[in-house]
Formats: structure tokens, sequence, C-alpha cells
């Protein structure tokens, strides 16, 4: 169990001075995969430098096992890290590279032999042992670095945007391999990725970050499903926003008053906000077209994009909000609406959520 | 069509001796030229007022190893070349090692600044080359002498009592030659640390290794071909050099440049001079390859 408490780094001095992270504090589970999701400069690579010790945070506490880390140089830590360039040994084959971290930590030649070859075995590269890394593709170093990682059995494992580099197959390839490797080896995955949908679907728990903070934590359906703030909900899918008006809230269920008068619930934590003009959230999955007479929202259909998978229809709502409803499409569907035409959104209660910002 | 393509490859080729002609050229007449002359040279006689007389002889050969008593007429090793061969191989390899230990760090130091600053270093470090070497020898010598200015300040503040001898020794010799080659040391390996992937250096310190480690196990073997370069660099110029001995070195502490500038100068014996020169040659070759051989295998397996 990792447990980071009121972690500050501040580069630079003075004027000049940048905040990368900003009191995270976070606890995260032995055998979970737990993912650090958030654009780039958003603090995520320097927290996961700070837990692997190449970074010393300015405050705060970094404990594993209810061991503090940060007095530990980098090679005292038992904690390995998945490089985004790899960072494989241009000198050396690739057996040679995954029994670097056993040769370092003096284990005898035999254990070694026996640990690379479990580890190639692990990472399917067992062909390929004796090749030198020059040789071998982008893929294949990526399962190298892997096997390299994990060789001298980390308590944690730390993946910095280790797939940025791969082509579209192997991505989603290495994904799956990943989620394996996690479960084969039962050891806890720091993951850092700016892709929400890498996050969505490997991890168990996601932390979403911006400006050096964590802004929400939880499973990828509760983060997708129910974010808290309007950085969250924009950054993870798509979604609209819409001004209402908060009427009441009982528990996690808010009345609402949408800008056409029409009122249905929404979720909004309790505590997070308080009656008045708030931010709705809702997914364009979530929502639906309707008659406009029957709808929460009547509008005019402004555009229908094609997406083979699904149709997105873009809606000019009466007070100019621009909603998009998303549809999946199915072989016997005819397409019946066409730009211009009067059209309502309507989506069931309790989809909306009601955002803290 | 084959007409064609056999006209265009009779162009091509015709285009390619054109290309390597100014470089032949200058092989020829300024290398392969001038080494041939010197070759027959060595096995010429000695002429009375320097230049050679066009009659055979290994004489200039038997006098590089061997020497004649002048009274008893017995056979010896020819002593003074000897000593001046191993003054000035055992000279070059430890100007070649000192000038590694003082540029290996030297060269992190400056690959490890941040990008922008890194020229200013190397200007810092390549301002002395560009100097005139005799003026940086006499500088080297103005600095040590016995009046020179470290023993003058020591004396002036009363660590010693008399001057050191510093000036025509062994060790003046070998500091002279270190700062004379070190950016030649300094230059090649800077290129080679310029090139390397610290993250490499983070991914290993990651992995258990300790800084040592890092630098024995890492760092080493992937600049190496730099070191390599430029200990040739240091190496083969040091063997024939020739001013710093003789400035540093007095006249006292020859080196075989000194010897072999002897013989076409002051001792009148050209073959003599011409088959040292030669002897100079096959030495560094001999190390070259020998050296290149070692470096060579250790590269191949350098983690068990």
């Amino acid at each position: 169990m990792i447990e980071i408490a009121n972690v500050t780094k501040v580069f630079g001095q003075g004027e000049a001075a940048f905040r990368a992270l900003d009191g995270v504090s976070v606890t995260i589970d032995e055998n979970e995969f737990f993912t650090l999701l958030g654009p780039s400069g958003c603090g995520k690579t320097t927290l996961l430098r700070t837990i692997a010790g190449f970074v010393d945070p300015t405050s705060g506490s970094v404990k594993l096992d209810g061991q503090s880390l940060l007095e530990s140089p980098p090679y005292k830590r038992p904690v390995n890290t998945v490089f985004q360039s790899y960072a494989l040994f241009p000198h050396m084959t690739v057996a040679q590279n995954i029994g670097f971290g056993l040769e370092m930590q003096g284990k005898p030649k035999s254990e070694v032999q026996e640990t690379v070859a479990e580890m190639l075995e692990l990472v399917r590269m067992t062909p390929m042992a004796d090749r030198q890394t020059g040789q071998i593709s982008g893929g294949q170093q990526q399962r190298v670095a892997l096997a390299r990682a994990l060789a001298p059995r980390p308590k944690v494992l730390l993946l910095d945007e280790p797939l940025s580099a791969l082509d579209f197959k192997l991505r989603k390839e290495m994904q799956l391999e990943l989620k394996r490797l996690q479960s084969e080896t039962g050891i806890t995955f720091i993951f850092v990725t700016h892709d929400q949908e890498e996050a969505l679907t490997m991890s168990d728990r996601i932390a979403v970050m911006s400006e050096g903070a964590i802004r929400q934590i939880g499973g990828p359906r509760d983060i997708y499903d129910h974010p808290a703030e309007r950085f969250v909900a924009d950054f993870i899918g798509d979604t609209n926003f819409l001004e209402v008006e908060l009427l009441r809230t009982e528990g996690e269920e808010g009345r609402i008053r949408l800008a056409s008068g029409a009122e249905t619930t929404a979720r909004a934590l309790s505590g997070g906000v308080s009656a008045g003009t708030v931010t709705l959230a809702v997914r364009p999955e979530h929502a639906d077209l309707a008659d406009p007479a029957e709808a929460l929202l009547p509008g005019t259909l402004a555009e229908v994009v094609y997406f083979g998978t699904d149709t997105h229809y873009h809606v000019d709502l009466e007070d100019g909000t621009r909603f998009v409803v998303r549809q999946q499409n199915t072989p016997a569907q005819v397409q019946r609406r066409a730009a211009g035409d009067r059209v309502g959104v309507t989506f069931a209660p309790g989809v909306g959520q009601v955002l803290r910002d | 069509m084959s007409d064609l393509a056999a006209t265009r490859s009779r162009t091509e080729r015709r285009n390619r001796w054109l290309l390597l002609l100014p470089a032949l050229a200058i092989l020829i007449f300024a290398a392969a030229g001038p080494l041939l002359i010197v070759l027959i040279y060595s096995f010429l006689t000695p002429g009375d007022y320097g230049g050679v007389v066009w009659k055979l002889s290994g004489e200039a050969w038997f006098n590089v190893f061997f020497e004649r008593d002048f009274f008893t007429d017995t056979l010896g090793f020819a002593d003074a070349h000897l000593s001046i061969l191993w003054r000035s191989i055992s000279l070059s390899l430890m100007t070649t090692v000192l000038a590694f230990l003082v540029g290996f760090p030297t060269a992190y130091f400056i690959a490890t600044r941040p990008a922008n600053s890194r020229d200013m270093w190397m200007l810092l470090i390549m301002i002395p080359f560009w100097t005139n070497l005799l003026i940086r020898t006499f500088a080297i010598m103005e600095l040590i002498r016995n009046e020179g200015t470290i023993n003058t300040v020591l004396l002036a503040i009363g660590i010693i009592d008399e001057p050191i001898q510093m000036l025509f020794t062994n060790a003046s010799l070998l500091a002279g030659m270190v700062f004379v080659y070190l950016p030649l040391m300094i230059l090649p390996v800077y290129a080679a640390m310029e090139r390397f992937d610290f993250s490499l250096v983070e991914a290993a310190y990651d992995l258990y290794a300790t800084r040592r480690k890092v630098l024995t196990k890492v760092i080493f073997p992937i600049v190496k071909p730099g070191v390599i370069a430029g200990s040739i660099l240091v190496f083969v110029p040091c063997l024939g050099a020739y001013v710093t001995p003789r400035v540093l070195g007095g006249g006292k502490k020859l080196m075989l440049g000194n010897l072999i500038e002897l013989q076409f100068g002051a001792g009148r014996n050209w073959p003599l001079g011409a088959a040292l020169a030669l002897t100079l040659l096959v030495i560094v070759t001999i190390a070259l390859l020998f050296y290149v051989r070692v470096a060579g295998r250790e590269g191949e397996s350098n983690i068990g």
C-alpha cells in the first residue's frame, strides 16, 4: 500500500517558481491498477517520479507499507519504472537488459538466468533473448522494458505513458497485455496517461489530475458517469454542459429546472453544491431525440454527423446552447431526420450530473 | 535499352573515379610518396654534410637498436635509443591515462550542463587549443621554471626556502603533454557523451544500480568509442611529440621526435633518422591494432 500525503513540489524559486504538485494526497492499495490521468503538465509524471525517487518533494510524505520512501535513493526503493522512451540499454541484449536489475541486486547467476527466462516467457519474447535492443520493433522494446522492470519483483511498478509511442492496434493489444501481467504478477501498477480511453479500459481506479492537484478519484464508471466537476467531465469523454437551476437536494438527488422551464432530477453530491444556478453535465449517449412537444429541451437540428458506429445529432437549443445527442447505428435504421428539423432533447431523470465547479 | 544502361554505368564509373581523384592525389603525393622516400633513405648511406649517398646499406637500421663500441669494437644495445624509446612510450601512455582521468569527468560535466551553456564550456576548452603550441609550452615553462610564477609565489609566502626544480623533469614533461593534448581527449568523449541518452542513467539507477555501477556498467560502455578515439588522438601525437619535450625537457629528456630531428639536423645522419621515423610508425601501428582489438573484444562482452 502506498500512502501519499500532502505532497507538494515546487520547481524553481521566486517569480519563476512552478508548483508541479500542490498538496496531493492519495492512497493506493496493494495489487491495484491505479491510473493517474490528466493533460500534459498536470503533474502526473512528477508524482510518478516522486514515488520512483527521481523527484524530491518540497513537502509531504510518501510511504510504502508504512515505511517512508523519501530517505532512500531510487536504487534502494522496491519500485521499478517503465519509461516512456523505454530507456533500454543499447549495449546489451534483450536478456541482459531484463537481467540487469537482478544482477545489480547481486542475485546469483543461476537465479538471474532462471528469472530472465521466466520473464521472457511472460512477455512472449523468448525467441528474441539474444537480439540487440536496436534490432527489435517498438512493441517488442515495450515488452522488454516491461519485463526488465518486472524481473526484480518490485512491490510497485510505475508506468510512465508506456503505450504512447505505439500505433493504435498495438496499443490496444498492449492494454490487454498489461492488464494480464498485472493480474498474473499481483504487483501494484501505477499507470500515467493522458489518454482517457486507456485509463477507462485498464484501471481499477483513476485519479484525474489538473494543475498539480487531484480533482477526482474513483472507478472508471464512477468517473465517467458521475464526474464531480467541469474539468473532469470535460476531460473524460464528450459532455454537454447546461446551465440549470438547482431547486433543492435530497441525499444525492437534486431537483433541477432546465432553461426551458421543464423540471427533472439529477445526481448532485450533497454538500458539493448549493441551490441556485449550477452546471449540469449530460453525456451525449445518455440523451435522446424526441418530439419537441414532449421533450425536456426543444430546439432545431443543426447537423447530423455519421460516425460509423454511431450518429451525432447537433441540436441548437432555444437558449442558444449546442447539445449533442449520440445514437448507436443499427443496420435496420433509416435516417429520418435532417438538418433544420424541429426536434427536442430528452434524458431520463437522474442521468444528468450537477457539477461542483 | 541495354545500350543506354551500359553507357550510364560507364558514366557512373567514370564519375566515381573523378570524385575520388582529389583525395587520391593528396594521398599519393602527400602521404604515400614521402613515406616511400623515407623508406628508401633508410637504406642508404649518410652523406658527410647531411643528405644521402646513393649507396645501399643496412647500417641505419642496425644502428636503431645496436651500437658498436668505438674503442673495443664490441656490439651492444643502443642504450640511448632504447631509453628514449622507452621514455616516449611510457610518457605517452601516462599522458593518455591522465588525459582520460581529467578529460572524462570534464566531458561528463559539460554534457550534463543545460544545452545553451555547453557551447560556452567547449569554447573555454578549445581556446588554449587554438593558441600556438609553442606559446602554450613557453607559458607552462614560465609557470614552473625556478624563477617562475609558482616558485616565486611559494618563496614569497614562505612555504619553501629554495625553488623546487620542476622544469626539465619527467613530471614537468608529463604535465605539459597532458595540458597540450587534453582537448583531443575531451572532444571525442564529449561528442559521445552528448549523444548519450541520460534517461538510461535513470533506468539503471531505478534498477538498483549504485552510482558506481551506473558509471561502469552503463555510461562507460556506451561512450567507450569516444574514449577509444580520444586515447588514439592523444597517444599517437604524444609518441612523436617534439616541441613539448624540447622546451620542457630542456634537451635532456629526449623523446623520439627529438631524436629523429637530431639525426636530420645536427647528427647529419638522414638514413638513421628515416629508420627511426619508420620505427615510430611501426610502434604506432602495432599499438593501434592492439588497442582496437582489445577494446573491440571488450565491447562484445562487457556484461556477463
